[in-house]
């Protein structure tokens, strides 16, 4: 479990982080028909982190990054800038730039004068907006391209452009609203890597918003995990695939099998618990939760093998039910004697045979942290 | 697959259309051919000659409406651009909010109301003014001009506006571009072809106009159509075919110009 808490006590040292969002709430609409964009939100993003916001479409990630860009202003709380309240800077005072989910490239303007724009706009010589229009074209590997309109170039050209342009005024921090969503697959993994290293590169902090949770899990440092206006979990994301806060993240990210479970006994932060088809099991436990009664247990698919049942192993029993092949894995769906369906996944080889049929009697044999209670 | 419906292929259609243009272009094309006229007819030909065009030219009474129409339309055309692009901006560019559509109602007020009906209006208000102040100039048609020429010009800025991507007035923002500069270095130079576009509606419109120039003109302030009219209640000549033919070519001219900018910026 991470919340906020090893933040909370980084407060004394405020600089260290680029973004503090203090408990904003967004509200739109009249009393009548209000619509909770964003509820209460508290994140902190440290300083020169990949931060990524990830949740379902309408969640409220775009709402929070028009509200640190100063597109939209909070219906409350505050939002600090290494330490300062923001509220009262308009969106051309903030040393925050964002690379646009369309991209919003001036169609009038070359790849160069786009580029260049920021640094005019804050008033910088001449030969230095050059040079540095110049250093920006060769990090995102589009000098080709300085002087064409940006009606003359491809979409993942655009893209470049785009991050270029806001990356040339260097910015304190980069917001980027679902950048990759318009590419192709191929284009796509490209340019995580390409973001991978300008971030690396340059230093600033990036917020990255994506639905996308391969993505975010790929590229990002730390991960918040969002849904209906407010923030679930924030940790790396071992933590959160790993340690999944709450029912809403073990099922947004990757595949997870939902066990209906009895707490038997807890001992230090493991539970043992019987499961509605009658099986005993030693579980993991959230830090600072002692459940008791009905609970739900976690476990997901590759942390789980089948075999053969022949009786003389102990795990849980089912029988198979279907096997479908994914390439790079199979996934075993086994019916439990209680009812629920158990997803177990094995990773496959050029040779590997399924020698287990749909029909047959299996058992699934667990790891000995496979299993983790969740907090509901 | 069901045939989708096709206009094209409904019986008549062609006859009906060949019927349109004949009557739209039909008089045009008369009216044109009878300026080259060698009589002093315009219904019976009687040979080629340039010299009702000569005669035009050498009018002087033609000379001055021509360049009193050319005057008031270029101020008209002008201020009411200004302040067509002023009206869109406001428009387009704020929150929604009540009594906004009321507002579009006002500016396109002049569309609606009958003209004869704002030229009496104007005719009262100017004659009062008139007597106040002394002042008898070409201003009072340049006012009354600009007044209906603003849905005009007020059209096809808004229309672009309306197109333009909001999001790149953010991205001016966002890259540090105060509202001012933003309007200047991102909206405006998009915005051309619509301001563009706004000012030879205009301009077209007011070089045209007669029923509000007719009431509103002081006596010597007589622009070309308000002077074609005069003179075609008395005798008619192959000369006022003449002139409407240059102020076609002029009107053609000022198309094809737009045409050719709003094709250059895209
Ligand atoms: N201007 C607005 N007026 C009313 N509701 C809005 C407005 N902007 C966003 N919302 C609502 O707020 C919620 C969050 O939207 P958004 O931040 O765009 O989600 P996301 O970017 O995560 O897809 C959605 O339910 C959306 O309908
Ligand atoms: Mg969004």
């Amino acid at each position: 479990m991470r919340e906020n808490k090893g933040d909370i006590l980084l407060l004394e040292n405020p600089c260290r982080f680029a973004i503090e969002v203090r408990g904003v709430s967004r509200i739109y609409g009249a009393s009548s028909e209000r619509v909770t964009a964003l509820g209460g939100v508290f994140v902190s993003i440290r300083e020169n982190e990949f931060f990524t916001l990830l949740g379902p479409s309408g969640c409220g990630k775009t709402t929070l990054l028009r509200l640190i860009a100063g597109f939209d202003f909070p219906t409350e709380g505050e939002i600090l800038l290494h330490g300062q309240d923001i509220a009262p800077l308009p969106p051309f005072k903030r040393p925050v730039n964002t690379v646009f989910q369309n991209y919003a490239l001036f169609p009038h303007m070359t790849v160069a004068q786009n580029i260049a724009f920021g640094l005019e706009m804050l008033g910088k010589p001449k030969d230095e907006i050059r040079a540095r229009v110049d250093e920006m074209l060769k990090l995102v590997h589009m000098e080709q391209m300085r002087d064409r309109y940006t009606g003359q170039i491809s979409g993942g050209q655009q893209q470049r452009v785009a991050l270029a342009r806001a990356l040339a005024p260097q910015p304190k921090v980069l917001l980027l609203d679902e950048p990759l969503s318009a590419l192709d697959y191929k284009l796509r993994k490209e340019m995580q890597i390409e973001l991978k290293r300008l971030q690396s590169e340059t230093g600033i902090t990036f917020i990255f918003v994506t639905h996308d949770q391969e993505e975010a899990l790929t590229m990002s440092d730390r991960i918040a995990v969002m849904s209906a206006g407010r923030i679930h979990q924030v940790g790396t994301a071992r933590e959160i695939y790993d340690r999944p806060a709450d029912r809403f993240v073990a099922d947004f990210i990757g595949e997870t099998n939902f066990l209906q479970a009895t707490v038997v006994g807890t001992a230090n932060d493991r539970a043992t618990v019987r499961l509605a088809s009658g099986e005993i099991l030693d579980a993991g436990l959230p830090e600072r939760f002692k459940p008791q009664g009905e609970v739900t247990v976690v476990i997901r698919p590759e942390h789980a093998q089948l075999f053969a049942d022949d009786g003389e192993e102990s795990g849980i029993k089912g029988v198979l039910e279907n096997v479908v092949y994914f390439g790079t894995d199979t996934h075993y769906h086994v019916r439990l004697g209680g009812g629920d369906i158990f997803i177990v996944r094995r990773q496959n080889t050029r040779t590997s045979v399924d020698v287990l049929e749909p029909g047959v009697p299996v058992g699934i044999r667990l790891g000995s942290d496979a299993a983790l209670v969740l907090r509901d | 697959m069901a045939e989708r419906f096709d206009i094209k292929r409904q019986v008549g259609f062609s006859t009906v259309a060949m019927i349109c243009f004949f009557l739209l272009y039909l008089p045009i094309a008369t009216l044109v051919v009878y300026a080259f006229n060698a009589g002093t007819s315009i219904a019976i030909w009687e040979g080629f000659s340039l010299r009702w065009f000569r005669q035009a030219w050498n009018n002087q009474q033609v000379i001055d409406a021509s360049l009193r129409s050319l005057q008031i339309a270029s101020a008209a055309a002008i201020i009411a651009t200004i302040l067509a692009t002023m009206a869109a901006i406001a428009t387009t560019r704020t929150a929604r909010y009540r009594g906004l559509s009321l507002k579009y109602s006002f500016i396109n007020l002049p569309l609606m109301i009958p003209e004869i009906v704002c030229a009496v209006a104007l005719l009262i208000l100017f004659s009062r003014i008139k007597i106040w102040t002394g002042y008898s100039g070409l201003g009072y048609l340049i006012i009354a001009h600009t007044a209906f020429c603003i849905p005009f010009a007020y059209l096809p800025i808004r229309a672009r506006l309306e197109s333009m991507d909001l999001a790149l007035e953010r991205a001016a923002a966002d890259l540090y571009a105060t509202p001012l500069q933003a309007f200047r270095r991102v909206s405006l130079p998009l915005l051309w072809p619509g301001i563009i576009a706004g000012l030879m509606l205009a301009f077209v419109i007011s070089l045209d106009n007669v029923v509000i120039t007719e009431f509103v003109k002081s006596g010597g302030q007589d622009t070309l159509p308000t002077y074609m009219l005069g003179q075609l209640r008395r005798v008619v000549t192959p000369e006022m075919n003449a002139i409407s033919t240059v102020f076609l070519l002029l009107s053609l001219g000022i198309v094809t110009i737009f045409f050719f900018i709003s094709r250059h910026k895209n």
